[in-house]
């Protein structure tokens, strides 16, 4: 009777290891398709010069919960975000008494496919612009209101909503705009540097060893077609260069300022690395 | 930012129906065991309550407490035997009620 009972919970604890196995293998086989409508290419093959076969979202990665979160866009609590983001689209500001809606009029038209295309090469400035730089560049030049700082006022809310025009658009870059290509290959270049105390480069954890446990989560790919995306864990929309600086961060690295040439490289480089794969902001992860 | 409920309710449906009603209000949902950079602690500030109502009675209500998460979200189920309306209301700590209301139709 010993000898069964003993038997009989091995099966169970062979059971049990197998289902966790089952329900956190990653990258997930699974297809996200938003509110039952709008699917989403969530894989694709990799472009020319990418050192990985195929690029997959970080969708994939986590877990049933956190991926149903996503396909509704009502439960999807980033969409509260973007719907703050449309009322300041909305909102007249500054001393030449516009708001983004007096010259661009509706953003499901006007903005549509901005967020697969950004960022992009900007002649004025010699450098590569971003959704959040060229809010701050139109709200100084045209409507007369101040820049947002970093993360702060409408940035983040105002970004998700121009980002999310662009849902399920295929993110594709041009590289071939003005230096580009240079502030590609010094992005590439910050990708591949080892960095802190702990020696690691971006690589390290989201080529190396993607798909594998970094303690009780799953390394992903690292693509950022997701951003501004909802983290549970921090209960908010979380800016792509706040998670650049939280991950170098984690590496006991001193990290850049945001959108400082560095981060901007690294910003090229990262989106062009998820080039195919469906824009999704605002992305759900944990 | 002020909370703003989000609510979704079928428009139409047929008598005897189940329909599934969602519901969704951003909210910080302060526990009062945080502390802020100086070390004092933040004030509790939740929604405690959620009632919804139809035609005047009561379909579903929740005490929350503070272990539960920003943004709370609801979903539950509800059978429909006649037209009429869906009433939301939201308790804050401090008195605060959000209300908002969706009707249906039924056949």
């Amino acid at each position: 009777m010993r000898k069964l009972l003993f038997t009989g919970s091995l099966i169970a604890a062979a059971i049990v290891s197998q289902a966790s196995f089952t329900a956190f293998a990653a990258p997930a086989d699974d297809k996200l398709v938003i509110d039952e409508e709008l699917e989403m290419i969530t894989r694709a093959k990799s472009v020319e010069g990418h050192p990985l076969p195929e690029v997959i979202s970080g969708w994939h990665f986590r877990t049933p919960e956190t991926r149903a979160i996503e396909s509704d866009s009502f439960q999807n609590p980033g969409m509260l975000g973007v719907e703050q983001g449309e009322e300041i689209w909305n909102t007249v500001e500054g001393t030449e008494g516009k708001s983004c809606a007096s010259c661009h009029d509706d953003a499901s038209v006007s903005m549509k496919g901005v967020g697969a295309a950004y960022p992009k090469w900007d002649a004025d400035s010699g450098k590569p612009i971003n959704i959040e730089l060229r809010i701050n560049k139109c709200r100084v030049e045209n409507m007369g209101a101040e820049a947002y700082k970093f993360d702060k006022g409408g940035q983040k809310p105002l970004t998700a909503f121009i980002k999310h025009q662009s849902l399920g658009m295929p993110v594709a870059l041009d590289l071939a705009a003005g230096d580009m290509q240079k502030w590609w290959e010094q992005g590439k270049e910050t990708y591949y540097r080892r960095t802190g105390q702990l020696n690691l480069s971006c690589a390290s954890c989201h080529e190396k060893n993607q798909g594998k446990y970094i303690r009780a989560d799953h390394l992903s790919q690292g693509n950022v077609n997701g951003f501004p995306t909802y983290r549970l864990k921090q209960n908010k929309l979380i800016s792509l260069h706040n998670r650049f600086r939280g991950c170098i961060r984690d590496t006991r690295a001193e990290f850049p300022a945001a959108f400082s040439d560095t981060l901007m490289g690294l910003e090229v480089y990262t989106t062009w690395r998820g080039t195919g794969l469906s824009v999704e902001t605002p992305g759900v992860r944990q | 930012m002020a909370a703003k409920p989000r609510v979704k309710v079928p428009k139409t449906a047929s008598a005897g129906d189940i329909i599934k009603i969602k519901t969704l209000i951003s909210h910080p949902m302060e526990s009062g065991q945080r502390k802020d950079g100086d070390g004092n602690v933040i004030p509790r500030k939740i929604i405690n309550k959620f009632v919804c109502d139809f035609n005047g009675s009561t379909v579903f209500s929740a005490d929350i407490d503070p272990a539960v998460a920003s943004n709370p979200y609801f979903e539950f189920r509800a059978r429909v035997t006649e037209s009429g309306t869906f009433k939301f209301v939201w308790t804050d700590d401090d008195g605060t009620v959000i209300e908002t209301e969706k009707n249906i139709e039924v056949s």
